[in-house]
C-alpha cells in the first residue's frame, strides 16, 4: 500500500481542527468575522484560497462536491477546485445542484433551492461590509462590537444621491439576525433573498484577509436600505434564451461580432436541467422547426 | 439652580515625563463659549482633546451633564455610550477640515452620516435635513451632491460645522476652527459660528492662539501657558484689563501688530 501524497483534503488534521474551530465560533455568532490563521494553499490569492480551505476542512469522504464560478462549473477558476480537491479527498465531484452535499462558489447562488443539509462555501475577497468608508480595521472592530452600522447606510445613501437609486449590485451589505452587519461576498445582490431562512449551511472564507463566517440554516438575513428607496432585486426583461426560464439571474451573451447577444442563465446547470426537461428559449436553434413555439413557462 | 454642563477638575496630561496640561479647573455652562488661548505649544490641543475623550487624561476628573440628568464622570460612561454622546450631543471641529469630513462622499452625506448613524432611514428626509443645514452655514443646495474634494477651503469648513450641528448637539469642541483659512474667509466662518451658537444656544469650548476670535465669540476665556492655566475670567475683562503678565504681554502683541 502506498502512502497518499497529501493528507486528505490536502490539509492537516491540526489545521483542519483550527479552521473547524472557526467556522465553528462563525456558527454559534451569525455574520461575526472570525480570524483564522490562514494557510498558504497551491493556488494564489484570489483563487478562492479562503473557500477551499472551509472546504477542506468540512469534506468527508462520503461527500459530492460541487463547484461554481459566476454560476458555471466549467471555468477554470471551478474545474481547477474540483479537480483539486477530487485529486486530494478523491470525494465525488457533480455539477447538479442537487446532488451535492458541498457547493463551493464564487459570485452566484444556484437557482434550485438548497436544501437541509447542504453546505455552501463562499469564497470571500474582502469580508469587511464596512472597509469603503473606513479603512482602519480597529475602528471596523469597535464598529461592529458596537453595532455602529451608519456607514453602510452613507453608501447606500451616495448611491442614491449619484445614481437615483441604490447601484450597489454586488456584494450588497446584509444584517444577519439583527445584529451583525455582513457582506454576502461578490454575489450579484438577485441572490441575497436566498441567503434568508436557507436550510442550507453557509460558509465564507477569505484566505487573505484570514476570516471566516457564518450563516447556520434558517438564519434571518436582510438586505439593508431606506424605507423610501426598498431592497429590490434585478429584474429582467427577457426570459432565458436557452430554456426560457424567468426569475432567474442571466448573464448576456455576445453570439457573433456584429453586436448580436443574448441573455442565458448564469446557473449553467439549472440551464441545462431544464433544457433536460425540455424547455426551451428563443435563442435556442431547435432542429426541423422554423417556428419553433416557444415554451410558455 | 442650574448646574456646568461640563466640570473639569484637576485635569493632567502627560506625555512620558513631560506635562501636556496640569492643574486645570474649570466648568463649562449651557450655552456659554469659553475660549482657551495660548502661544503655540501651551496645552491647548492636549487640553480639548482630553475632555472631548479623544485623549486619554494621566488623572483627574471630567464630567459631563447628560440628557438624562445624570452627571457622570466620562471614564465611567461604556464605550458605547461615550462615542454614542460624541456623535450626538457633542460635535468637534477640527482645524483642517479633511480630518473631520470624509472627503470621498456627498457634502450631503457628509451631513447626514450623524441622522444615519442614529437610525434614520428616510433617504429624502436625510437629504432635506441636509439641505436645510447647508443653507444654514451658506452653502448653495444644487452643491448637495459635490464632494468636499471640490469645495473651497471656507466651504469646506462650513460643511464641518453643518456636519456637526445637524444632531442639535449641545455642546461643541473647536481647535483653531478657523486657523488653516484666508483671512478674508475666515471673518465669514466666524459670522456663521456666532450666529449658529447663539441661536442654537450652544455651549462651546473653542481653543486658539487668535485673540480677536476669542474676542469675537467667547464670553469666558482662560489663559494658558506652559500647560497650565494663568489666567480665567470673562472675555472682555481679561483683554481689557489683564492681570497676569504673560496675559499682558499676549494682549500687548496684538495690539502692536
Ligand atoms: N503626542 C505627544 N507626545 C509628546 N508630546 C506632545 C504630544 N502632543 C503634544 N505634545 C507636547 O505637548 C505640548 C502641548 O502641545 P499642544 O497641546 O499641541 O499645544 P497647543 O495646542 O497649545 O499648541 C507641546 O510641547 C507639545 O510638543
Ligand atoms: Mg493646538
Ligand atoms: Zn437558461
Amino acid at each position: 500500500m502506498t502512502l497518499p501524497e497529501y493528507n486528505f483534503a490536502y490539509l492537516d488534521e491540526q489545521t483542519k481542527r483550527m479552521i473547524r474551530r472557526a467556522i465553528l465560533k462563525g456558527i454559534a455568532i451569525p455574520g461575526y468575522q472570525v480570524p483564522f490563521a490562514s494557510r498558504e494553499m497551491p493556488m494564489p490569492y484570489g483563487w478562492g484560497t479562503g473557500g477551499v480551505q472551509v472546504t477542506a476542512a468540512i469534506l468527508g469522504p462520503d461527500d459530492v462536491l460541487k463547484v461554481i464560478d459566476q454560476g458555471a462549473d466549467d471555468t477554470t477558476n471551478a474545474v481547477s477546485i474540483r479537480a483539486f480537491f477530487a485529486k486530494t479527498a478523491n470525494v465525488a465531484t457533480t455539477t447538479k445542484t442537487a446532488d451535492a452535499t458541498v457547493i463551493q462558489t464564487r459570485h452566484r447562488i444556484p437557482e434550485a433551492p438548497l436544501s437541509a443539509g447542504q453546505v455552501i462555501v463562499y469564497q470571500v475577497p474582502i469580508p469587511e461590509p464596512l472597509r469603503f468608508l473606513e479603512p482602519r480595521e480597529t475602528e471596523t472592530r469597535v464598529m461592529h462590537g458596537l453595532e455602529e452600522y451608519g456607514l453602510i447606510h452613507v453608501k447606500l445613501y451616495e448611491d442614491i444621491a449619484q445614481h437615483g437609486h441604490i447601484a450597489t449590485t454586488y456584494a450588497y451589505p446584509v444584517k444577519v439576525e439583527d445584529r451583525y452587519v455582513m457582506d454576502p461576498s461578490p454575489i450579484p445582490k438577485f441572490d441575497n433573498p436566498k441567503m434568508n431562512g436557507s436550510p442550507a449551511l453557509q460558509l465564507f472564507g477569505a484566505g487573505r484577509e484570514k476570516r471566516i463566517y457564518a450563516l447556520p440554516p434558517f438564519t434571518n438575513v436582510v438586505s439593508l436600505d431606506f424605507e423610501d428607496h426598498p431592497f429590490e432585486v434585478q429584474k429582467f426583461k427577457q426570459p432565458c434564451a436557452l430554456c426560457n426560464a424567468t426569475g432567474v439571474y442571466l448573464d448576456e451573451v455576445v453570439t457573433d461580432d456584429r453586436g448580436g447577444r443574448m441573455y442565458v442563465c448564469s446557473d449553467t446547470d439549472h440551464c441545462e436541467t431544464r433544457r433536460e426537461e425540455g424547455h426551451h428559449g428563443a435563442g435556442l436553434p431547435i432542429s426541423g422547426a422554423q417556428t419553433a413555439k416557444e415554451d410558455a413557462a | 439652580m442650574s448646574s456646568p454642563i461640563l466640570s473639569v477638575s484637576n485635569l493632567e496630561r502627560r506625555y512620558g515625563d513631560f506635562i501636556g496640561c496640569t492643574d486645570i479647573s474649570f466648568d463649562v455652562w449651557p450655552g456659554e463659549v469659553v475660549a482657551i488661548v495660548g502661544e503655540s505649544g501651551s496645552g491647548k490641543t492636549t487640553l480639548l482633546n482630553c475632555i472631548s475623550g479623544r485623549l486619554e487624561r494621566s488623572s483627574g476628573s471630567i464630567r459631563y451633564n447628560m440628557r438624562d440628568g445624570r452627571f457622570p464622570d466620562l471614564a465611567d460612561l461604556s464605550e458605547a455610550e461615550r462615542r454614542f454622546l460624541m456623535r450626538t450631543d457633542w460635535g468637534f471641529v477640527h482645524q483642517n477640515p479633511a480630518d473631520g469630513l470624509r472627503m470621498r462622499v456627498s457634502a450631503g452625506a457628509n451631513v447626514g452620516e450623524r441622522l444615519m448613524a442614529i437610525g434614520d432611514r428616510h433617504y429624502g428626509e436625510i437629504r432635506d435635513t441636509a439641505t436645510e443645514w447647508l443653507g444654514r452655514v451658506e452653502i448653495a443646495g444644487d452643491r448637495i451632491d459635490d464632494k468636499p474634494v471640490a469645495f473651497s477651503g471656507g466651504m469646506r469648513q462650513r460643511l464641518q460645522i453643518a456636519r456637526n450641528l445637524v444632531t442639535r448637539p449641545r455642546l461643541i469642541f473647536m481647535d483653531e476652527p478657523t486657523g488653516g483659512l484666508d483671512v478674508s474667509v475666515q471673518a465669514r466662518v466666524l459670522d456663521l459660528l456666532r450666529g449658529l451658537v447663539s441661536d442654537l444656544g450652544l455651549a462651546v469650548v473653542i481653543v486658539t492662539h487668535d485673540l480677536a476670535v476669542a474676542r469675537l465669540l467667547s464670553q469666558r476665556m482662560i489663559v494658558m501657558k506652559s500647560g497650565r492655566i494663568v489666567e480665567t475670567g470673562l472675555t472682555d475683562r481679561v483683554l481689557d484689563d489683564p492681570h497676569h503678565p504673560y496675559t499682558q504681554l499676549l494682549v500687548a502683541s496684538i495690539l502692536e501688530s
